[in-house]
């Protein structure tokens, strides 16, 4: 008998099915992506996956593990393509392939590897690389500049100098420079009409990839992947926060669907503070990383020195964790009608 | 009926496979040439043979008293001839020996005289005896004698009779036909048990994949008058264990630190209330049971088997196809690998399965933990299993018990949803054993250190109390004897506490000094010798209370690991716990 231990009969699931489901769950978002900025993201895509599954099989390989039980287990790749799509499109290759293997080697590996990570090594990846390269990780492309594909390989390689082309901002980034900027002469719904980065309800393009990323992410909660608690903790504090400051000072301050539909909420929202691992654990711990999160990620988005506060946010509620775990212990069975 | 259902959390859907075994009406398997009776078969005492090789025995004889008011009895369940009374295989995970009655029959089948009770006239004292003596526990698979589950808490009257039909683990259909076929005897078994527990109402909970049987259990209570509730509770395991089916009837939790009757419920099986009726008004002690036999055969289909059949004989009856590799004894949920074929049919016994590499395909590798939940989302007792696996896996045991380990009943669910594949039930139950097994030597390291402390206590005291003494004794008679001759005694000796210059001081009694060791040393070489013969003697009976003791684990695990359709939660999974805590 292969196994002599009960249940003798197990479900469908696995972590390879569970990886596939969430790869399956970025695509609406990466579609989006591609019609709207070029196939440039699939190779960026690309060049991440087989940056972390070399990583991957490097560590492995390093500690003993059995590697194509890990390598196929799908983990590397969505952290890798995480990374691909919380980067500037156009970065140069380099600058994902160091992202990527920081994340595998560092953040994953060297903490024990899979389902041992404190941090979300996709946000550890894109931390260190704002922080070490804060021009070029918030140089997106401008809109308007109608590349052809051959131009962002070239980018991507470096083989073009990027300044001159680049406008170098993404809605949210635009939107904060512009009222830095103007200091006080100009007013948010001015911005928001007349300059071009901004879209329908948010900045032009990234709105319908969000869009992209909310069915993606609805559709994983329907397959169970991941619950509602932390999505709706984020957006709902994301939300509440902006709308607060937007009806005090409609000037100074972006409405609230701009806030929802700009930068990486969505993308946040439904593929990072759900990641499980690095995550809370309890129903009422997952809302709470989830509000904590979308609070800090508005404050650090408007008030910091950053264009996108998540991946700051996200690492900060990962440190918060165990804390968080500890307390937000359900009851068990019987024990609710217990005096 | 409008029955208001409770929902329980968490829980799955395994495939049920449950269609191949309900195609024929049960069948009669035939009497092997031998019949291996277990002496323990239910939770509490092991019975005491009471009979001996070469006995003739008739069908539904007494052959082995219960133990002890935790105890039910067993009987010959034909006609025939003991052969031996000896150690046997059981039908146990661990493939232990047990003390087995073998009864060779004699193909009449002949019965004992059978006398009905009027159950109606005696005190319920005495059908709770008589329960007892007839051997009647839950069949779900949990064996608890259930006699002792039908006293009410003196403190809380009984509100709801619970009788489980809900069968929730997957290819089980022993109380689906059982239902079908024989649903009037289940009624009138459940009105007794009502009847005993004073119980306000009395609600049948049979899973709704089982339309059959609501319906002749709905046809059986309506012909007989009674107000039982027939209920169709969803289709979900464990829906059919004890405190699940609780909660979906009543909405009463019962936590694992309480017994059900405390909260004014109880729970029995419903092929437990068709024994307990059989008993009581036929005077048929249990000497058969119901079991599925399915799963990789070629004829799935309901038995009545007697007990003591070998599980051989069973399987032979289904015709086990080519590529059989294992059998499974309860559902593949809960129950346990088969060790060996030569082990008897018991009272536990619902459920055979025949496995192969397809019905059971080998468990994929175990990968680590992803913190998923999904363990937690379907864990019935909403516990966190993955906290418990890790404070298992890291040996911190009173983590585990702050997580609550001792609520989990071992259903499965977790290990059955894991993406990792992780055996979550298999860390828990290490973890539970482990502290059991710590908890005995602490107590069994306490009870040395006190056994130690009162022998030194003892000693020093009686050493005391002896010096006193002869001390005293010399004083006196040395002023006895003053008058007589002083010189005969030093008056040093008399200032000398110790024994020995006491004794040496006392020439009346006390042999000469040459003497004193003589006999100090004979006293040594007596004591020795008393202590060669205790531990001679204590030696047999140590090795002689092996087996007990093994079946007292046994007892323990089987406890443990009742069954889904175990009726209420049996003491002994209670125990350790308070123990531990
Ligand atoms: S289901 Fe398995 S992988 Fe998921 S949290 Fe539970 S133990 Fe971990
Ligand atoms: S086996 Fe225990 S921990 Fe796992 S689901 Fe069942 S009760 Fe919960």
């Amino acid at each position: 008998m292969a196994f002599s231990t009960p249940p003798y009969v197990l479900g469908p699931g696995s972590v390879r099915r569970v990886m596939l489901q969430v790869l399956i769950g970025l695509l609406p978002g990466i579609a989006a992506y591609i019609w709207l900025l070029g196939a440039s993201i699939v190779l960026q895509l690309l060049i991440a996956t087989v940056a972390a599954l070399a990583g991957e099989a490097l560590m492995l390989w390093l500690r003993g593990k059995p590697q194509g039980l890990f390598l196929s287990d799908g983990s590397a790749v969505v952290t890798a393509w995480l990374i691909a799509l919380a980067f500037p499109p156009l970065a140069p290759w380099w600058l994902i392939v160091g992202g990527t293997l920081f994340a595998i080697v560092v953040a994953k590996h060297l903490y024990g590897g899979l389902g041992q990570n404190p941090f979300n090594p996709a946000m550890i990846a894109f931390a260190v690389c704002i922080v070490s390269f804060p021009a070029l990780m918030s140089q997106w492309p401008a809109l308007g500049l109608k590349l052809t594909l051959v131009e962002q390989l070239k980018f991507i390689a470096g083989l073009i100098p990027r300044i001159d082309v680049m406008s170098g901002a993404t809605p949210l980034d635009a939107l904060k420079t512009a009222l830095k900027l103007g200091e006080g002469t100009v007013d948010v719904p001015t911005l928001l009409a007349t300059q071009e980065v901004f879209g329908n309800f948010a900045g032009r393009g990234w709105e319908w990839v969000s869009v992209g990323y909310l069915v993606g992410g609805l559709w994983l909660w329907q397959k169970k992947i991941i619950s509602w608690q932390a999505p709706l903790g984020f957006l709902g504090s994301l939300f509440l926060l902006a709308a607060v400051l937007w009806i005090w000072s409609p000037q100074q301050f972006a409405n609230p669907f701009f806030h929802l539909f700009s930068g990486g909420s969505m993308l946040g929202a439904f593929f990072i503070v759900t990641d499980p691992v690095s995550g809370s654990t309890t129903s009422r711990g997952k809302l709470i990383f989830g509000f904590a999160a979308g609070v800090l990620a508005y404050l650090i988005r408007v008030f910091g020195g950053y264009p996108d506060g998540i991946a700051f946010a996200v690492l900060l509620m990962n440190l918060c964790v165990p804390l968080i775990d500890m307390y937000t212990q359900p009851p068990i069975f019987g024990m609710k009608n217990e005096r | 009926m409008l029955q208001h259902l409770f929902g329980f959390k968490g829980g799955v859907k395994p495939q049920t496979n449950k269609a191949p075994s309900v195609q024929q009406a049960i069948g009669q398997a035939p009497l092997p040439e031998r019949l291996y009776v277990p002496l323990h078969q239910s939770i509490g005492g092991s019975p005491n043979p009471l009979v001996e090789a070469g006995e003739q025995v008739l069908k539904g004889q007494l052959i082995g008293g219960a133990d002890g008011w935790m105890s039910a009895a067993v009987h010959a369940p034909t006609s025939g001839i003991v052969l031996a009374i000896e150690q046997h295989v059981a039908a146990h995970p661990s493939g232990l020996p047990t003390l087995t009655v073998v009864i060779a029959p004699d193909g009449r089948d002949e019965w004992i005289a059978r006398t009905p009770l009027d159950y109606r006239s005696l005190a319920p004292e005495r059908v709770r005896e008589a329960l007892r003596d007839a051997g009647v526990v839950g069949l779900g698979g949990a064996v608890f004698p259930s006699h002792a589950k039908l006293t009410a808490a003196s403190s809380v009257a009984v509100e709801q009779l619970v009788i489980n039909g809900a069968e929730c683990e997957p290819f089980m259909t022993c109380d689906d036909l059982l239902m079908r076929e024989r649903a009037e005897e289940i009624v009138r078994g459940s009105a007794i048990f009502r009847e005993l527990l004073a119980a306000r109402r009395v609600l049948i909970g049979i899973e709704d994949n089982k339309p059959e049987a609501v319906a002749a259990m709905q046809a059986a209570v309506q012909r007989l008058g009674e107000d039982h509730e027939v209920v169709a509770v969803p289709t979900r395991y464990p829906a059919g264990g004890a405190k699940q089916l609780i909660r979906v009837l009543t909405g009463k939790e019962v936590p694992a630190s309480k017994r059900s009757t405390e909260l004014g419920v109880q729970c029995f099986n419903v092929a437990t209330a068709y024994t307990a009726y059989r008993a009581l008004a036929y005077g048929e002690p249990v000497i058969s049971r119901i079991v599925t036999l399915t799963g990789n055969v070629l004829q799935p289909r309901n038995w009545e088997v007697r007990l003591g059949t070998p599980l051989r004989n069973l399987v032979a009856l289904g015709q086990p196809k080519a590529d059989t590799s294992s059998y499974l004894m309860g559902g593949p949920m809960m129950g346990f690998e088969i060790p060996d074929l030569a082990a008897p049919v018991i009272k536990a016994t619902n459920c055979v399965i025949a496995g192969s590499p397809t019905l059971f395909p080998p468990r994929p590798p175990e990968m680590p933990c992803i913190r998923c939940g999904a363990c937690a989302e379907v864990c019935p007792h909403e516990l966190q299993p993955f906290e418990l696996y890790w404070f298992a896996r890291a040996r911190n045991f009173g983590k585990t018990q702050e997580y609550h380990l001792f609520d989990c009943i071992e259903c499965g669910c977790c290990s059955y949803v894991c993406p990792s594949h992780i055996p979550l039930v298999q860390y828990f139950r290490f973890a539970k054993s482990e502290i059991w097994s710590r908890e005995r030597e602490k107590q069994a390291a306490e009870a040395a250190k006190a056994r130690f402390e009162l022998r030194n206590a003892r000693a020093e005291r009686e050493q005391a109390e002896k010096a006193e003494r002869l001390a005293r004794a010399a004083t006196t008679r040395s002023s006895e004897r003053k008058p007589a001759s002083v010189a005969a005694s030093p008056p040093v000796a008399v200032s000398e506490p110790g024994v020995a210059s006491a004794v040496a001081s006392e020439p009346a009694i006390a042999p000469t000094p040459v003497d004193a060791d003589a006999l100090k040393k004979a006293t040594i070489v007596a004591a020795m010798e008393r202590a060669r013969a205790q531990r001679a003697a204590v030696q047999p009976r140590n090795t002689e209370q092996l087996t007990p003791q093994q079946q007292r684990e046994i007892a323990a695990i089987e406890a443990r690991r009742a069954n889904l359709q175990a009726e209420s939660p049996p003491d002994a999974v209670n125990q350790p716990r308070r123990a531990a805590e």
